[in-house]
């Protein structure tokens, strides 16, 4: 189990390597010159050529892209990813705090999420065919079915507005969370209750049930082997699940006014602020690594095969 | 010992309605062994889940079955429950995915052993050590602490013929427990079950699709072809005077295969005797 751990580990040292250098490069790749874009992005009314190459020299563009891969990459170490085009204020200042707001909206979410979708799967699973499957079923498609923008705002409409129960945005209370977790709630556990379900399905008609049962176990410790073996599956799902959320969660904080990289990176794109982009394709990138390298770990202990073989 | 009585067993599918086994009586006297052949898909492995009462929840069943006095579908789900393991043994065909994949081996049959008889850990690991040895299982420490995947078929499938002999059953029903094997782990599995028999004394549902395998332990034999009883009797009948033209055809198969295998053996038979 070490070695495998130190295994997956090791692995994820290349890829965040190449990550960070395409994060990078993605600067070189835009058709609008970079010293251009600073300049645009602090609203220079005119932008003459002896500028541009000022600015050039100023922000060391000048210097090989090697040179200043290994610089930022350094820097990017210490949390300093340079400063915003737009206000001047190092990129960490703003990234940090936006980037912790919405980690903490996609984990409550994810808490959510995982206890519904396995509450519902097992539900279903071992109703397969009844009134319970069937109802289960139908509210998720019809709820999945429904934009989340839509869904928001009826139920901003509903228990903001008409039982002022909850606040419509902002992050200042614990209610604050209500709304925006329901929404993503809604729209992920509609979609991965269906993986538990369709995996404890098809661990019920394994033989080692069949001869559990024939043993005379009780169905609960029956049910509590399919679950386990179920849930191997949906532990990668649900650990990829984390960096999607977290990349994802645009439409929502938008929605809510939620103070996280949502709102923060579609402002970085509107105003071309490469910096702030930069970082935030990077911290999006780091996390997805490592949530993926800890759903591989986590499923290879509870997975003695894959524990094993690799 | 009991007799193990089917009386008028109809297995169909609920939502088709299709009969899927039709009018099977059957008895098997108390400590003799009845093989159940027939092709794949005849209805032999709904039989027997139908006498364990585990049939998919799709599928009804309908006609009596008594062990002795013991009247098996009148039973409620808890008694039957007590009843599985215990005196009713199930023996699956694929050892490899007969054993939670997540679970060693240990914990799987200590949880089975633990429900019963609520015994202690040395009691049940030198109950099993003992059983272990029997079926040539040795090195029982090891296969214990092992996850399914690092065992082969054969020893899997000889760790359900152990755990039948330490639960002591009156019944032992094995679903084609022969049929996933190589010739030789078949020939060593075939022994383990005849010791298993001369051991325990128990009555036996033996299934094969393949009317050879059971020469040497069946007392009685019932042919089935789709969900139809077509022919039973005394072993001997079966193979000497076969009345039906579906157990002449199987008779003879089975005889041309056996003469293959012979020529490939180069010389002497593989029969039992
Ligand atoms: N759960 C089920 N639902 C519907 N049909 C089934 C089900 N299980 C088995 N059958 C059908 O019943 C027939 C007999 O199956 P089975 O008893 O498994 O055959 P075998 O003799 O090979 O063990 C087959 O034709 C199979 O398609
Ligand atoms: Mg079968």
């Amino acid at each position: 189990m070490k070695r495998y751990v130190l295994g997956k580990v090791v692995f994820a040292i290349p890829l965040l390597i190449i990550i960070t250098f395409l994060a990078f490069g993605l600067n070189h790749l835009s058709p609008v010159e970079p010293a251009e874009a600073v300049l645009h992005a602090q609203g220079v009314p005119e932008i003459t050529k002896e500028l541009i190459a000022e600015t050039r020299e100023k922000l060391g563009m000048n210097d090989p892209f090697l040179f200043r891969y290994g610089s930022w990459l350094l820097d990017c170490l210490r949390l300093d990813f340079g400063s915003s085009y737009v206000t001047g204020l190092p990129v960490w200042s703003q990234l940090g705090p936006a980037f912790l707001n919405t980690l903490k909206l996609t984990l409550v979410s994810m808490a959510a999420i995982v206890g519904l979708s396995i509450a519902l799967g097992v539900g279903s699973a071992l109703r397969e065919g009844r009134l319970l499957d069937k109802g289960i079923r139908g509210a998720a498609f019809l709820l999945t079915s429904m934009p989340p923008y839509w869904l928001a705002t009826l139920m901003i409409w509903y228990f903001s507005v008409k039982l002022d129960l909850l606040p419509t945005s902002g992050m200042d209370a614990w209610q604050s969370y209500i709304l925006p977790v329901a929404i993503i709630t809604i729209s992920y556990a509609g979609i991965y209750f269906r993986v538990i379900r369709s995996s404890m399905l098809g661990n019920l008609n394994e033989d080692y049930v069949l001869y559990a049962r024939a043993n005379g176990l009780l169905e609960l410790l029956v049910t509590k082997h399919i679950l386990r073996n179920s849930l191997q599956v949906a532990v990668s799902v649900f650990g990829m699940a984390i960096p999607v959320i977290l990349g994802s969660t645009v439409v929502v904080e938008n929605l809510f006014a939620w103070p996280g990289l949502g709102s923060l990176s579609v402002r970085a794109i509107l105003s071309r602020d490469y910096p702030v982009i930069q970082a935030y394709v990077l911290i999006l990138a780091v996390t997805f690594v490592f949530f993926n390298t800890l759903s591989d770990i986590v499923n290879a202990a509870m997975n003695p095969k894959a524990r094993m073989d690799r | 010992m009991k007799d193990l009585v089917v009386s008028k067993l109809r297995i169909w599918d609920s939502r088709s309605g299709a009969a899927l086994v039709e009018d099977s009586s059957f008895t098997v006297k108390a400590g003799k062994c009845l093989a159940i052949v027939g092709e794949s898909g005849s209805g032999k492995s709904l039989t027997c889940r139908a006498i364990m009462r585990l049939n998919k929840a799709g599928l009804r069943q309908s006609g009596d079955i008594w062990l002795g006095d013991i009247k098996l579908t009148a039973l409620t789900e808890k008694e039957i429950r007590r009843i599985r393991g215990t005196k009713l043994c199930l023996i699956l065909q694929n050892g490899m995915r007969a054993f939670d994949p997540s679970s060693t081996i240990g914990s799987s049959v200590r949880e089975t052993l633990a429900w019963h008889y609520g015994w202690s850990r040395s009691e049940m690991i030198g109950k099993m050590a003992k059983a272990m040895t029997a079926v040539k299982l040795d090195d029982y420490l090891r296969i214990l602490n092992s996850y399914p995947h690092q065992l082969s078929g054969g020893m899997l499938q000889r760790m359900m013929i152990a755990l039948a002999i330490v639960l002591e059953p009156e019944v032992v029903i094995a679903d084609e427990p022969t049929t996933a094997l190589d010739t030789v782990s078949q020939f060593e599995v075939l022994q383990q079950f005849a010791l298993l028999r001369e051991r325990l004394g128990c009555t036996m549902v033996f299934v094969s699709h393949d009317l050879g395998c059971v020469k040497k332990l069946a007392d009685e034999v019932l042919i089935m072809k789709n969900g139809v009883i077509v022919e039973k009797g005394a072993a001997s009948d079966i193979f000497h005077a076969p009345r039906h033209d579906y157990t002449r055809y199987l008779v003879t198969a089975k005889t041309s295969v056996n003469q293959h295998f012979r020529r490939l053996m180069g010389g002497d038979s593989f029969v039992f005797h």
